[in-house]
């Protein structure tokens, strides 16, 4: 067997995988943000916090009086989180679409600081368990690794999540309604289309992915109210990369650069946490639209 | 604001003027509880480090050598840069004379070293590295509750003996980590072990499949946990998951404190083997402590948070017997004297601020050996304090003679 750089060809195929699967969680995460941004225009920094939203309502669906499970949590998380998002959305949010891009960035970065604050008072900072649903226990030997089936779940899912909602967005009516609302929205606004309930029922969509997120993460990572914070920054990174607002750029690179993280905790782990900005900088530098994104 | 500048100028008016005078500088003593109260190591320490300060001055009287005494707080947020300039500024315009915990290595040993400087107390409860009593020691430094020395030959050896003879470490990338690395490397290689190699991933890391996988090929008997806090628990889940333990590697978590196991729950945690200077379950006085700080907290203390209480106490009591809260006195007294308190029996401060004192070797409990929340550990063995702290002359702190 040939080695490339030191590493065996076994040991790079499990990393490959292992940061797809990574990948999956921040395109998931990226996707929701660039739909918000790119629909609405707000830079959705509550996005982390949502997310961690969705694990704890997985947490409190399991652990209440009903003992709802996984797969509840799936289908009941992103509805609940969805609606505080549109309530936040018609109470706060909408106030501020007429003003600079700032207002809005700290608006929902105030937000997630007092939710995080509010989960980290009554929950602690070191999380709740979390099991994986017996379904998806256990794993099959690839071979070159141990691949644990609820991971081969997160990719499935997370893939098909991505797919979908690029679908809807970039090739149907409805899509295209959404994509008109925000170039133009007196004019659809004129052809009898409800504009303000559109952008509100977007932005609880984009929240319910987030919230959708969470519950995956639940059983890998802790239920944590650190658990957002975490990773928004990198996922910030991803969209930037990926073309602000841009639905296939956010999936494409969020799986892209969960792979280069995952080869780099192998290659230079010390690093693992710094490369995607690295990144960041050197597209900033050389593509400031970012890699999918269109120069407004 | 104005007057915060001029109470500040008067007490570092004080302070400055009654050094020489050995008394109770700015008429109140005031102890700074520094520790991370919003990251991964907020429950091991955070706000329970500061209800404990405050019940050790409450069963105190409130009162030393005729003086008030006053609790303040900080976070650090895990960064040296933000401790130390915090203790900074206690101490030159706020007249702190005590900080005390400082969980995370890295930012104690920035603030071992302005406390040093200063001529200040650092009575350290939360941070492991024993690089703080060696060639970082501080005469004013006290290194109260645990350090990294004292896991490895708790943790380290008892799974050597167990035939785990060839280790993997996951290491935090920071003083800490490698620290605990280090002394526990040692400990493996002193045993006839072998150490295959590590792995360093980033301090407060969500995802540690890779680290694993990499941990897992090295085919080592045993996977050494060189981190702490939020990093140790998602490591042991994951580490579940990719039936890393089912594969017949061994983990050992070294340094696990209760709120992690509570955290894991019994299911992912039980058969860890861990080492704590503190366990609530263990006597009556221990369970007398715990029910105090529970009235407050909510939840039973971590190990870190009891030694914050003693070492507090410790301190006050040292204050009372010579009058003064001059750091290089005070520190000196609190060696003279013998500790003995609901965690210590017959502890002392050693020269170099090492505390002395038997550590414990716990089992985490089956679930079904559990009573009810909280009753995590059975004790395997009493650790005694000569074997698990590092030697005096071993340690390279410069100011130990001899």
């Amino acid at each position: 067997m040939f080695e490339l750089l030191g590493i065996p060809p076994q040991a790079l195929f499990g990393q490959l995988l292992i940061g797809l699967i990574n990948g999956a969680f921040y395109a998931m995460l990226s996707l929701g943000l660039a739909v918000i941004f790119g629909l609405l225009n707000i830079i959705n920094f509550t996005h982390g916090a949502q997310y961690m939203m969705g694990a704890f309502v997985a947490w409190f669906l399991l652990n209440s009086a009903l003992g709802l499970n996984y797969w509840w949590a799936l289908l009941i998380a992103p509805i609940v989180v969805g609606i505080t998002g549109i309530v936040i959305e018609r109470l706060l949010l909408k106030r501020i679409y007429k003003l600079d891009h700032l207002y809005g960035l700290l608006l929902t970065f105030g937000l997630a600081l007092v939710i995080e604050g509010l989960f980290r008072n009554y929950y602690g900072s070191t999380g709740l368990p979390y099991s994986i649903p017996p379904q998806l226990a256990g794993g099959h030997n690839l071979g070159f690794m141990f691949l644990p089936n609820y991971r081969a779940w997160v990719i499935v899912f997370s893939l098909a999540v991505c797919l979908g909602t690029w679908f809807v967005i970039e090739r149907t009516s409805l899509g295209a309604t959404l994509r008109a609302a925000t170039e133009n929205p007196t004019l659809v606004q004129a052809f009898g289309i409800n504009v303000p309930r559109l952008i509100t029922v977007t932005y609880g969509f984009g929240v319910g992915l987030a919230a959708l997120a969470g519950v995956l993460a639940a059983p890998i990572y802790q239920v944590s109210p650190l658990m957002g914070s975490q990773i928004i920054i990198v996922v910030f990174a991803v969209v930037v990369i990926g073309g602000m607002g841009s639905i296939m750029g956010a999936i494409v690179s969020g799986f892209g650069l969960g792979v280069i993280e995952g080869l780099t905790k192998v290659f230079y782990p010390e690093a693992s946490n710094t490369v995607i900005f690295v990144i960041m900088a050197i597209v900033l530098l050389v593509r400031p639209a970012g890699l999918f994104g269109r120069a407004r | 604001m104005r007057k915060v500048l001029l109470g500040a100028a008067a007490a570092f008016a004080l302070t400055a003027g009654t050094a020489a005078a050995q008394g109770i500088s700015g008429d109140v003593v005031k102890i700074g509880v520094m520790s991370d109260m919003s990251s991964l190591y907020a429950d091991v320490g955070g706000p329970g480090s500061v209800a404990a300060a405050e019940l050790a001055v409450k069963d105190f009287g409130g009162t030393v050598a005729g003086k008030r005494i006053e609790i303040v707080q900080a976070d650090h947020q895990n960064k040296p840069d933000v401790g130390s300039s915090i203790v900074r500024q206690w101490i030159d315009s706020e007249g702190v004379d005590a900080v005390a915990d400082v969980p995370t290595s890295s930012v104690a040993l920035a603030v071992q070293q302005v406390l040093k400087d200063k001529g200040k107390v650092f009575l350290m409860s939360g941070p492991a590295s024993s690089d703080l009593t060696g060639k970082a020691c501080s005469p004013t430094g006290v290194h109260w509750t645990y350090d990294t020395y004292a896991l490895a030959h708790g943790t380290g050896s008892a799974l050597v003996k167990q035939g785990g003879d060839t280790w993997y470490f996951l290491t935090a990338d920071y003083a800490f980590g490698h620290a605990l690395e280090r002394d526990t490397g040692d400990v493996v290689k002193a045993a006839g072990g072998k150490v295959l190699g590590a792995v360093r991933h980033p301090l407060n890391t969500a995802d540690f499949s890779s680290f694993l996988l990499q941990a897992q090929a090295s085919k080592a008997k045993v996977i050494g946990l060189a981190n702490a806090g939020g990093d140790t628990i998602n490591s042991i889940k994951q580490a579940a998951e990719f039936g890393i333990v089912a594969g017949g590697q061994r983990l050992a978590g070294l340094l696990v404190f209760i709120t992690d196991v509570h955290s894991l729950g019994l299911k992912t945690a039980n058969g860890l083997v861990i080492t704590e200077a503190f366990y609530w379950d263990q006597n009556d006085e221990t369970r007398a402590f715990a029910k105090k700080f529970e009235a407050v907290m909510k939840k039973k203390p971590s190990m870190v948070q009891a030694g914050v209480y003693g070492a507090v106490m410790h301190y006050l009591k040292a204050i009372d017997a010579i009058k003064t809260d001059d750091g290089k006195a005070v520190v000196d007294q609190m060696k003279k004297m013998p500790i003995n308190d609901f965690m210590t029996k017959n502890g002392k401060v050693r020269e170099d601020g090492r505390v002395m004192r038997d550590m414990y070797l716990f089992e985490v409990k089956k679930p079904e050996e559990s009573k009810g929340p909280w009753d995590y550990y059975k004790q395997l063995a009493v650790i005694p304090a000569e074997e698990a702290f590092r030697p005096l002359k071993e340690g390279g702190c410069p100011f130990v003679k001899g």
